[in-house]
C-alpha cells in the first residue's frame, strides 16, 4: 500500500449503499475488474470510465450500508479507486474493505473540506488529507491498533496464516 | 458494572482480548454461514489460507438460495463450486434446492442456531438469529473464509442500545411494522456499528416470528446485531432442539448507551417509502392513492408461516387487483408445506397470486420478478434502495404482511379494513 495516495474527487452523499455501488445483477462475477465495469452504474452509467487509477471517493455518513457483498469494494477497487474516505463507515463495508486492501478513511469533516474534481493528496503516516485544489489540510485519527496488526501483515487471509501458525 | 446480553456472551467466546463494549477481541465462532453469492469468493480465500479443511464439518452452513434454483450459467457455476466444496469437505449443512429455502428462515428452522451462540454469517441479515437469543452478525466473504479455517474471528465488542418494547399489538400489526417504526425513529445508521437489545412486557404477545423480523431488520439501522431476551416463547421454541440450553440475560445494572422504549399500543400499520427503510409512515396517513404493479411476500423478513397465514386470510375469496401482479414466496420447503397443508396456497393460487418455489429471488433484483423502468412495488422484504429489485427508475414500498396482502387486493397501498 503507498504511503501517499494523490487523486482527482468522485464525491458522493450519505447513506450510500452496496445496492448502488455494485447492484445485484452483477454480482454472479466476483473478479475486481469486471465488477470495476458497472460500479455505481445505476447512478451513474459512465463512473467507471470517469475514473482515472488513484482516484478518490468522498462521502458522507455511513457509506456503504446494506448488504454484505464484499463485491461492493470489491468493485471500488477494481474501477480503479484508490482511496475512499467518508464521514462514516457501514461496519460491514468497513471490515470487507479491510480485508481486501481497499484504503477506507474515516474522516469527520470530509464532506465540507473536498468538492468534486478536487486533488487531494492522502498522506497515510500523518494522517493528514491534503486538498491541493484548496491549499487546506484535514487531520483523520488512524484505524484502531487492532486492525494495523491485520494491515502489517498485508490483510486478513495472512493474519489467517499467522495464526496458524499459533495453533 | 453489570453486563449487556451481548457482553455476556463474547465473554464466553473469547480467545485474547478484553469482552467489554469498544474493546476489540478475537472470539471463537460456534456456526458459519455462506450462500450462492458469498460463498465462492469465500472458497477462493479459503483455498488461499492453505487449510487442509474446514475447522469443524458440522459448524459450517452453506445454503444456495439467493439466485436459486439457478437463473443462468453463471448462478450455475457458482452454486456446483459450492457443492463441490460441500463434498470435499463433508459439509454436512448443504441445503440443496427443493430441501432448503431461505438461509435466515431455514436455520433456526433445522435448530442449528441456539441461544448463547456467537455466528457469523457472509449475508448482512445473519443478525435474524438475534431472536433466539444469539449474537449473529453479517460479514464479508474473507471474514467468512477466515471463520470457517480457524474456528474464530476478531471482533470490537459493541456497544448495546436497549429498546424496552411495551404495550399491546393492535390489529394486524406485527414485527415488521415495529421495526420499520424504530428505523424511521433513529435512521438507517441510528444503531451503526451497535446492539439492539429487544426485551420488555410485549414480549408475551410476541410471536417467533415476529421476533426473526425485528431482529432481520436490525442491520437496516446499522446495527451489528439484535438480540432478544430470552422467554417462555423461546424456551417452548429451544426445547425440541436443545435438552440444555444456555440463555443469556443482561444485568439490571448493565451499562446501555441509550435506552428506547417503544409502546406497541401507539403503533400503526406501517410503510416505508423509496428508496430509504427509514422513510416511514403510518399506512393511515398515506392520502394519494398510490397504485402498485406488483406486490412481494416473502424474503426472510417476511417469508414466514405467520406472514402467510396474515396475507392468506385477507386475500380469501378475493382477487388480486387487475392491474397487480402478486408473488408470494415462502421461505422455506417447510413453511412451504404447511402453507399448503393449511389451504393457503391455494387461497392465493385462486386469487390470481403466482406462487414461486422458496428463494430469495426478488428480494435482491436476483429474479422470478424482476421490475422494469417506472414500476412500483410493495414488497414485504427489507430493503428499497434504488434499482433494489429492478430497473434504476423502479420503487419500492416495504411494508408487513397484512398491507401487502390489502394492496395486492386495492391495487394501491392501503391496510386491510378497507379490502374487509
Amino acid at each position: 500500500m503507498p504511503e501517499v495516495i494523490k487523486g482527482k474527487v468522485h464525491k458522493f452523499g450519505r447513506d450510500i449503499d452496496t445496492d448502488v455501488i455494485i447492484p445485484a445483477r452483477y454480482l454472479t462475477s466476483f473478479d475486481p475488474y469486471e465488477l470495476g465495469k458497472y460500479c455505481f452504474h445505476d447512478l451513474d452509467e459512465s463512473f467507471s470510465q470517469k475514473v482515472k487509477p488513484g482516484d478518490i471517493i468522498v462521502a458522507g455518513e455511513n457509506f456503504g450500508c446494506g448488504s454484505s457483498r464484499e463485491h461492493a469494494p470489491l468493485a471500488i477497487k477494481g474501477a480503479g479507486i484508490a482511496a475512499v474516505i467518508a464521514e462514516s463507515f457501514a461496519r460491514i463495508f468497513l471490515r470487507n474493505s479491510i480485508n481486501i486492501g481497499l484504503t477506507v478513511i474515516e474522516a469527520p469533516g470530509i464532506s465540507q473540506f473536498a468538492d468534486e474534481g478536487d486533488e487531494l493528496e492522502v498522506d497515510l503516516d500523518a494522517g493528514e488529507i491534503r486538498n491541493l485544489s484548496k491549499n487546506t489540510s484535514l487531520k483523520f485519527n488512524p484505524l484502531p491498533e487492532f486492525l494495523n496488526r491485520i494491515i502489517a501483515v498485508g490483510g486478513l487471509i495472512e493474519f489467517a496464516k499467522e495464526r496458524l501458525k499459533t495453533k | 458494572m453489570g453486563r449487556t446480553i451481548a457482553e455476556k456472551i463474547f465473554e464466553t467466546h473469547v480467545i485474547e482480548g478484553n469482552p467489554a463494549a469498544g474493546d476489540f477481541v478475537l472470539a471463537r465462532i460456534d456456526l458459519v454461514l455462506m450462500n450462492d453469492i458469498t460463498a465462492p469468493p469465500a472458497i477462493k480465500a479459503f483455498e488461499k489460507i492453505g487449510v487442509e479443511t474446514v475447522f469443524d464439518r458440522t459448524r459450517v452452513v452453506l445454503v444456495p438460495d439467493h439466485f436459486t434454483p439457478n437463473k443462468d450459467i453463471e448462478s450455475a457455476m457458482n452454486v456446483k463450486m459450492m457443492r463441490e466444496f460441500a463434498r470435499k469437505h463433508a459439509i454436512e449443512n448443504y441445503f440443496e434446492v427443493g430441501r432448503g429455502g431461505v438461509e435466515h428462515a431455514l436455520l433456526p428452522e433445522k435448530g442449528l442456531t441456539l441461544p448463547g451462540m456467537l455466528i457469523v454469517g457472509a449475508d448482512s441479515h445473519t443478525c435474524t438469529y438475534g431472536a433466539v437469543n444469539a449474537f449473529a452478525t453479517g460479514v464479508g466473504s474473507t471474514d467468512a473464509a477466515y471463520a470457517m479455517a480457524l474456528g474464530e474471528l476478531w471482533f470490537k465488542v459493541p456497544e448495546t442500545i436497549r429498546v424496552n418494547l411495551e404495550g399491546h399489538l393492535n390489529p394486524w400489526v406485527t414485527g415488521k411494522d415495529l421495526i420499520l417504526k424504530l428505523i424511521g425513529m433513529i435512521g438507517v445508521d441510528g444503531a451503526r456499528y451497535k446492539v439492539l437489545e429487544f426485551g420488555g412486557s410485549l414480549l408475551k404477545e410476541l410471536s417467533l416470528d415476529s421476533r426473526f423480523t425485528i431482529a432481520n431488520m436490525a442491520v437496516e439501522a446499522g446495527a451489528k446485531a439484535g438480540i432478544f431476551e430470552p422467554d417462555e416463547t423461546l424456551f417452548s421454541w429451544v426445547s425440541e432442539f436443545d435438552p440444555e440450553p444456555e440463555f443469556f440475560y443482561p444485568d439490571s445494572d448493565a451499562r446501555y448507551e441509550e435506552v428506547i422504549d417503544l409502546n406497541a399500543s401507539d403503533i400503526d400499520l406501517q410503510v416505508a417509502f423509496p428508496h430509504l427503510p427509514s422513510n416511514t409512515r403510518n399506512v393511515s396517513e398515506i392520502k394519494e392513492k398510490i397504485y402498485v404493479d406488483q406486490v412481494f411476500i416473502g424474503s426472510c423478513t417476511n417469508g414466514r408461516i405467520e406472514d402467510l397465514r396474515i396475507a392468506a386470510h385477507i386475500v380469501k375469496g378475493k382477487k388480486v387487483a387487475e392491474n397487480v401482479r402478486l408473488i408470494v414466496i415462502p421461505a422455506t420447503q417447510e413453511i412451504y408445506r404447511q402453507a399448503l397443508k393449511e389451504g393457503l396456497i391455494d387461497i392465493f393460487v385462486e386469487a390470481g397470486a403466482a406462487v414461486g418455489t422458496p428463494t430469495c429471488g426478488p428480494c435482491l433484483g436476483g429474479h422470478h420478478g424482476i421490475l422494469a423502468k417506472g414500476e412500483k412495488a410493495l414488497s414485504t422484504s427489507n430493503r428499497n434502495f434504488i434499482g433494489r429489485m429492478g430497473h434504476k427508475e423502479s420503487e419500492v414500498y416495504l411494508a408487513g404482511p397484512a398491507v401487502a396482502a390489502a394492496t395486492a387486493v386495492a391495487g394501491y397501498i392501503t391496510s386491510p379494513a378497507e379490502v374487509l
